[in-house]
Parts: C-alpha cells; sequence; structure tokens
C-alpha cells in the first residue's frame, strides 16, 4: 500500500490534468451570473450557473467589457479551467467574455413580447377563430423554397387536392424576415380569396425561427380577416406567431393535415349520403304505399257501394215481408170468414130442422106460419123438414081430434 | 335552385346533408310530399354525383402571389 497524498499534493495532481487537457485550457461557457464581487483591486469574481450545476468564475484581467457584468446577465466566458489548489474548488480562470449569443437576450425579448401581447389579450382562446371544415382557398405565407412549403403541398395533394393554394413568398429567417412576413400576409389579405392562412416555416435553429418571434408578425397575425394557423419549426418550438394564430400546428405538414379533411373521409361521407338518399326514398315510399292502403280500406269503408249494399239489404228484407203479406191476409181473412161462417151456421134455419125442427109457411104465399091465427082451418101448408117437404092442410082442434085415420 | 354542376364541393355537399335531412323527415311522415320526396332525391343523387366527381378529379391548384398581387402558377 502506497502512502496517502497530502491534500496539497494531491490537488496538485489533479492541477497538472486538467492543466494538460486541451479542451479545458481553452473554452468558452455560458451560463448566468451569480454571486458577483468585484474588488478594489479591480479583480471580478462571479459564479456562472444553469438550471443544473455552477461554476466558480474569476476574471484577473483587465477586460473593456468587464462593466456589462451583472448580477443574472446571461454570458459566454472563454478561458481555462483548472483547480484552485487552496480550495479544491474548479474555477475558469476568465480572460474574455461576451453577450450570451443573443440567445438570452433573445429568450428575454421573447417573454417580455410574449407577456405584452399576452396582457393585451391577443393569446386569449375568445379571439381563436375556427378553421373552415372545407377550405377552398389556403393562403400560404412561407419561403417558396422552403422544405415545409413542399411538406405542405405534398399533405394538401393527398387529403383535399380540392383546394387552391395560394402562396404569398416570403423570406422566412433573419433580420428582414419579419417585415416581408408582414408584408406577405397583407398581400394575402389584399388578395381577398383566402379562407384560411397557413403561416410556416419548417426546423431550425432557434435564430432561425426568431423572426415568427416578432412583434410586427404578432400583430399582423392578429389582425388577419380570416383565421391563421401556424406551423413553424419543430413540434418543441413555440414562437409568439402560434401564441397569436388561430390555431398553431407543430410543423407545417401537420398544419396542412389539421387544415384539411382527408378525401377518402369525404368520399365515405357521400357514399354515407348517397345510401341514405336510398333508404329514406326507400322508406318514404314505403309509407307512402302504407298510407295508400291505409287510404284504400278507409274508402272502402266509407263506399257508397258498401250503403248500396247495406240499402238493397233492407229493400230485401222489405221484400220478403212484402210478400209475405198477401198470404197472411188471406189466411186472416180466412180465419175471419170462417168465423162468420160458423155464426151464419149457427143461424141458418135449415141445421135448426136437422135437429127436427120444421119450418110452416103458407102455400099461397110462402109466409111463414108462425101463430095459429096466420092458417085459418083449411089453410094449405108446406111443412119443410130435413129431408124432404111434407104438403097439409089445417084443421080445428076437434076435427083434428076425430079423424083418426090417414089421408090416403 | 343552382345548377349542381357550378356547386363547390362544400356547397354541394351542404345541400346534400340539408335534403337528406328533408327527405327524412318526409320518411318520418312530416310534411314533405311524395312528390318533393321524389324531387329532394333526384337531386340528392345528382349532388353525391358531382361532389364525387369532384373528389376524382380533384388536383390541387398551386399558385403564387406577384408583385400586382396577382396570380402566377407555380
Amino acid at each position: 500500500m502506497s502512502d496517502a497524498f497530502t491534500v496539497t499534493g494531491i490537488n496538485g495532481y489533479v492541477r497538472s490534468l486538467m492543466d494538460s487537457d486541451d479542451l479545458l485550457r481553452d473554452v468558452w461557457v455560458e451560463g448566468e451570473i451569480s454571486n458577483l464581487k468585484r474588488t478594489n483591486s479591480g479583480y471580478v469574481y462571479f459564479t456562472l450557473k444553469d438550471s443544473g450545476a455552477q461554476l466558480r468564475c474569476a476574471l484577473f484581467k483587465r477586460i473593456p467589457n468587464a462593466h456589462t457584468l451583472e448580477e443574472g446577465a446571461l454570458i459566454q466566458a472563454h478561458g481555462k479551467i483548472t483547480l484552485y489548489v487552496d480550495r479544491g474548488d474548479c474555477q475558469l480562470y476568465v480572460d474574455e467574455v461576451r453577450a450570451s449569443g443573443g440567445v438570452g437576450q433573445l429568450y428575454e425579448q421573447f417573454e417580455a413580447l410574449k407577456r405584452k401581447l399576452d396582457a393585451e389579450g391577443l393569446f386569449d382562446e375568445i379571439r381563436k377563430r375556427p378553421m373552415p371544415a372545407f377550405p377552398k382557398v389556403i393562403g400560404v405565407v412561407t419561403s417558396a423554397d422552403a422544405a415545409g412549403f413542399k411538406d405542405v403541398l405534398n399533405v394538401l395533394s393527398r387529403r383535399f387536392p380540392l383546394a387552391q393554394v395560394v402562396l404569398s413568398h416570403t423570406l422566412v429567417q433573419g433580420n428582414d424576415a419579419p417585415p416581408q412576413i408582414v408584408r406577405a400576409l397583407e398581400k394575402l389579405v389584399a388578395y381577398g380569396k383566402c379562407d384560411v392562412v397557413l403561416v410556416c416555416r419548417g426546423g431550425g435553429s432557434i435564430e432561425d425561427l426568431w423572426c415568427f418571434n416578432d412583434e410586427r408578425v404578432a400583430r399582423a397575425i392578429s389582425d388577419c380577416p380570416v383565421p391563421v394557423i401556424s406551423g413553424v419549426g419543430h413540434e418543441t418550438d413555440f414562437t409568439i406567431a402560434d401564441f397569436v394564430a388561430d390555431l398553431r400546428a407543430p410543423t407545417p405538414s401537420a398544419a396542412a393535415e389539421i387544415l384539411t379533411p382527408n378525401i377518402t373521409d369525404l368520399q365515405d361521407l357521400i357514399e354515407g349520403a348517397r345510401l341514405d338518399l336510398d333508404y329514406l326514398l326507400q322508406s318514404t315510399l314505403e309509407g307512402a304505399k302504407q298510407g295508400l292502403t291505409q287510404a284504400q280500406r278507409t274508402l272502402e269503408m266509407l263506399s257508397p257501394q258498401r250503403t248500396i249494399a247495406d240499402m238493397q239489404q233492407r229493400l230485401d228484407t222489405a221484400q220478403e215481408r212484402l210478400n209475405a203479406f198477401p198470404s197472411r191476409l188471406i189466411s186472416l181473412w180466412r180465419e175471419r170468414l170462417a168465423s162468420k161462417q160458423d155464426t151464419l151456421e149457427a143461424t141458418n134455419p135449415h141445421a135448426v130442422l136437422a135437429r127436427g125442427y120444421a119450418i110452416v109457411t103458407r102455400k099461397t104465399d110462402g109466409q111463414a106460419i108462425t101463430q095459429p091465427k096466420d092458417a085459418p082451418n083449411g089453410t094449405a101448408i108446406t111443412i119443410q123438414l130435413k129431408n124432404g117437404t111434407l104438403f097439409a092442410r089445417t084443421e080445428d082442434e076437434t076435427t083434428h081430434g076425430n079423424y083418426n085415420r090417414t089421408l090416403f | 335552385m343552382a345548377t349542381i354542376t357550378e356547386l363547390s364541393f362544400e356547397e354541394a355537399y351542404a345541400e346534400l346533408s340539408k335534403l337528406v335531412n328533408q327527405l327524412e323527415q318526409g320518411a318520418n311522415g312530416g310534411a314533405v310530399s311524395l312528390d318533393e320526396s321524389l324531387a329532394l332525391y333526384e337531386r340528392g343523387r345528382a349532388l353525391s354525383e358531382h361532389c364525387q366527381k369532384l373528389l376524382d378529379d380533384a388536383e390541387l391548384r398551386v399558385s403564387r402571389l406577384n408583385e400586382k398581387n396577382e396570380l402566377d402558377p407555380l
């Protein structure tokens, strides 16, 4: 087992290792300044940090922009990193300082503009207009040469070739881009036939996309009279243009997708409508047919034919009764006649003869003899019996008593 | 009523949907006469064929605004 190092010894060893490293001898480090201390001797000490770590820095040289160093500033510092043996701390010995590649500043600008426009209400949900369901004319603000534009055309050709694309060409990066983008939007507005405007640019560095964080661009988008969809950069990039647009798509092709219905969906839609039509006509006809049948049935029920049949039946019944009437009448009269005949019979004098009575009449005048004085002695009389007639002559009681004999 | 061949896809489809609704009312015993239903159906068929044709024939038209704000083919 070797001897233990002294702290000084091992720190010296680490330092020599670090000093022999090419990268550490000549390195730019970016971070935010904290714990800034200026000494009377003109030295400056500070710590560079980011969200994850910190690094001690010492500025021993007189540099022209040392005064720009301030607490919280995002800078890039150049120098060599080695070990401060006394403390065992890693330290950057700074010999040059610059603003942090613009990015930090840009970020500040971005945040400031975002806050400002947000405060003005430009990002409010209520301002967001819906995209048209079937965009007929799609205005595109981008560069004719941008890969993003070709992506857009590809997607539109595939999904919704019914659309017309109107490109309003502009630079999409660099300092000249913002006024050009504004102008391109204005031209589309003046053209006036677009249903929707797509502002897009393919991916790039944050500096490349910076023109979409320009206030003029933001205001032009917000002033656009038709809905604006943005598709700038990659999925993770958010620009002010994205916030102010009515809809933000992660990429240009995604914007084109979101904007348009898929043609196969449309074909399905049309096919569906056609099937609906067929089915509905079928059921309309079916319904009409049923209605007709029903009406016919009702008609039949209310038909005069039926009334006529009823009347016919009534007539038949009446006729039957009428037909039956004479025979009933005859039998009635027959009965009546029979009863009269009985009565007549009862009073028929001939019927009385049958029971042994006789009718006595005068021969001279046929007068019925009902008392003795109607036939004085010697009157020729006829005596009518049941089965024949006797002829006789009346005589007084005495003579009759004396003559106990027959005439012949 | 507009001539069907002059309608855009959106217009034709909107009318087609409306007409399907009307026909639906008719089929459900609404106040649509049989004659009207037949006419609606005929027009619906024509509209759907027009839509289909628009879809079949569609080719993306791309143009570019020039300095005078006129369209140049691209």
